[in-house]
């Protein structure tokens, strides 16, 4: 199990720098798409202005969480308070 | 009755007024801030630029989720407040600036008299909402958690995670019942206020309540021994320890449970409302009654986690939401389709309206009544504006549609409702005592509220605005309507994410000693 959990921790980090560019990459093109068409400029941007600064910093947590994991840092969970701090 | 039994049943009196006086407060400040989203369209008309009602209802909701992004904010403030002076005093601040704010939001006059300073006036008012419940959840659950004894902490702490559901039918109840009483001409003109207003008598009943509280004993304990953090923020966050329980609730649990949340409470309405055109009272009534039916399941589950662990039922929920929300949004769908629908010709009709303004410009209205062989009906309002002045360019033609469900239809809509708040039940229920039993008491209030109120504040309560803005990305000229299932993929993936990491970071059992 723990092998498991250290081999995810890499996912998890993929998946936060994943979703980072992802989100990016969606609002540069939804922005420039909105931007030619003349349509719902403001909407796009507001929706992508909202999204990113949010969502970023959520998702450096995940790779956080995933370095951690891949470092065998959850491999025994703390089940007593003494431990934690 | 032996000695025991008496002093037995004098502390679980005890509590139940302990639970009660938190839950009161608690149920008021999500009835405040749900309030809002009950009312996110006819907000939107009064506060917001009319030019283009889409615009308008996506910044309606944009400033509901305002409320949502600061409620962290909230929690890192008041959290460490709690943690620093105390747990009551927090949370009787917070009951104070969330009804203060409510009360706020129904004396601001509209975008009609005051233009822009309107939505801006709106927003910030939702920033202090957001920043108040922020402070409040994490103080109720923590309060009534280190009342609980550890064998049924679970159950106790069950009653503060009804308020949530009970805040919002509350809302509901209050807007149906002032629609009622004034009528939907004098509710969309001024009685919309009414819900808002109230709220500042609501919150007098709650401080009272709560002024008459006790500090919770495991604070006042360690404040005694002068255990208490100097710095619970730095100790939260700073220490690897405690920062990778605080990511581990945060990905591992609360997120799934708040898109779980707000999918179940707040898309299951967008969808019904503003996807299947149902009409207003009728989407009221079958979520209130959804609602009543399902929250003695909070407590149900509560209790059960007791017994077999919170992870068991959290994790269930989630992968029980995962599987079935598309089949159910796609029945919920079918229920209100007028296309798979047999039309009574003889019970439809078609009328047209001209009214010709002083200017010379004249608008059409065509109305369309369909009535369809399984009792529900279907009626759609089009107006036409024809300028006098034949240079100007045409204006875009308006386009309402009502739909009202059948008695089967209704029962139907209530029960998939019912299922999806079922879910919310069985991730919701055991959360408070989970994320109690994670961190010690120095530090609990702080270290339990970031990662609630990302996971339930951002994660969840972003889930209609997400959703219905991916439902608008995939309108195309062929496709008008857009795919109406689309925006269930971001509840889905954020739940399916939580349950992987759930099933194999989790532990099947926190440490049940809270006294630390």
């Amino acid at each position: 199990m723990n092998s498991l959990k250290r081999l995810s921790g890499f996912l998890w980090i993929l998946l936060g720098v994943g979703a980072i560019y992802l989100m990016a990459q969606q609002a540069g093109v939804e922005i420039a798409a909105a931007a030619k068409a003349n349509k719902g400029v403001l909407d796009t941007k507001m929706f992508w202005y909202i999204i990113i600064p949010i969502f970023t910093p959520i998702m450096l947590g995940l790779c956080l969480f995933g370095w951690y994991a891949w470092k065998g840092e959850y491999d025994q969970i703390a089940r007593d308070s003494e431990h934690l701090v | 009755m032996s000695d025991t039994s008496t002093q037995d049943a004098a502390g679980t009196q005890g509590l139940m007024k302990v639970i009660m006086a938190s839950s009161v407060g608690t149920l008021i400040e999500w009835y405040d801030f749900y309030i809002y989203g009950a009312m996110a369209t006819t907000i939107a008309k009064q506060f917001f630029p009319q030019d283009n009602p889409t615009a308008a209802f996506l910044a309606a909701l944009a400033t509901f989720a305002a409320g949502f992004v600061v409620r962290p904010f909230g929690a890192l403030v008041f959290g460490r407040i709690g943690d620093l002076i105390g747990r009551k005093y927090t949370f009787l601040l917070t009951l104070l600036l969330m009804g203060g704010s409510t009360f706020a939001i129904g004396l601001i006059p509209g975008y009609a008299t005051i233009g822009m300073w309107a939505p801006v006036l709106i927003l910030l008012l939702r920033f202090v909402q957001g920043l108040a419940l922020g402070g409040e959840y994490g103080g109720a659950a923590t309060y009534v958690a280190e009342h609980s004894p550890a064998s049924r902490r679970g159950y106790y702490t069950a009653y503060i995670q009804t308020t949530a559901t009970l805040g919002f039918f509350l809302s509901l109840g209050v807007i149906l019942t002032t629609r009622k009483v004034l009528g939907v001409e004098a509710f969309n003109d001024w009685g919309w206020r009414l819900p808002f207003i109230v709220s500042i008598f609501l919150i007098a009943i709650s401080v009272y309540i709560r002024l008459r509280m006790a500090e919770s004993p495991l604070f006042a304990k360690i404040k005694k021994e002068g255990k208490i953090s100097k710095n619970p923020l730095k100790e939260s966050f700073a220490h690897k320890a405690n920062l990778k329980m605080v990511l581990l609730a945060l990905f591992a649990a609360v997120m799934g449970q708040g898109v779980v949340w707000y999918t179940g409470q707040f898309y299951a309405q967008t969808f019904i409302e503003r996807t299947l055109s149902v009409e207003f009272e009728q989407v009221r009534y079958l979520l209130c009654i959804a609602i009543l039916a399902v929250t003695p399941f909070f407590l149900v589950f509560g209790a059960w986690s007791d017994k077999i662990g919170r992870k068991t039922i959290m994790m269930g929920g989630l992968l029980l939401a995962i599987l079935t929300y598309r089949p159910i949004y796609k029945a919920m769908y079918n229920l209100a389709d007028p296309k798979a629908k047999t039309e009574i010709a003889e019970n439809s009709s078609v009328s047209k309206a001209i009214a010709v303004a002083a200017s010379g410009d004249s608008t059409i209205t065509t109305t369309t009544v369909k009535a369809f062989t399984d009792g529900s009906s279907m009626k759609t309002v089009k107006k036409e504006t024809v300028l006098a002045d034949k240079s100007k360019p045409v204006p875009k033609a308006e386009t309402t549609k009502t739909f009202w469900l059948s008695s089967f239809g209704f029962w139907m809509m209530t029960l998939f409702v019912f299922i999806q708040i079922l879910y919310v039940t069985m991730v919701y229920g055991p959360i408070a005592a989970f994320l109690v039993e994670l961190f010690p008491t120095r530090i609990r209030y702080t270290s339990m509220s970031l990662p609630y109120h990302i996971g339930n504040g951002i994660f969840g309560g972003l889930t209609p605005f997400i959703a219905t803005r991916l439902v608008d990305a995939s309108k195309t000229t062929e496709n008008p309507g857009g795919d109406p299932y689309v925006g269930l993929w971001y509840p889905i993936l954020i739940a399916s994410v939580c349950f992987v990491l759930g099933m194999l970071f989790l532990p099947s059992k926190n440490d049940e000693n809270v006294m630390d």
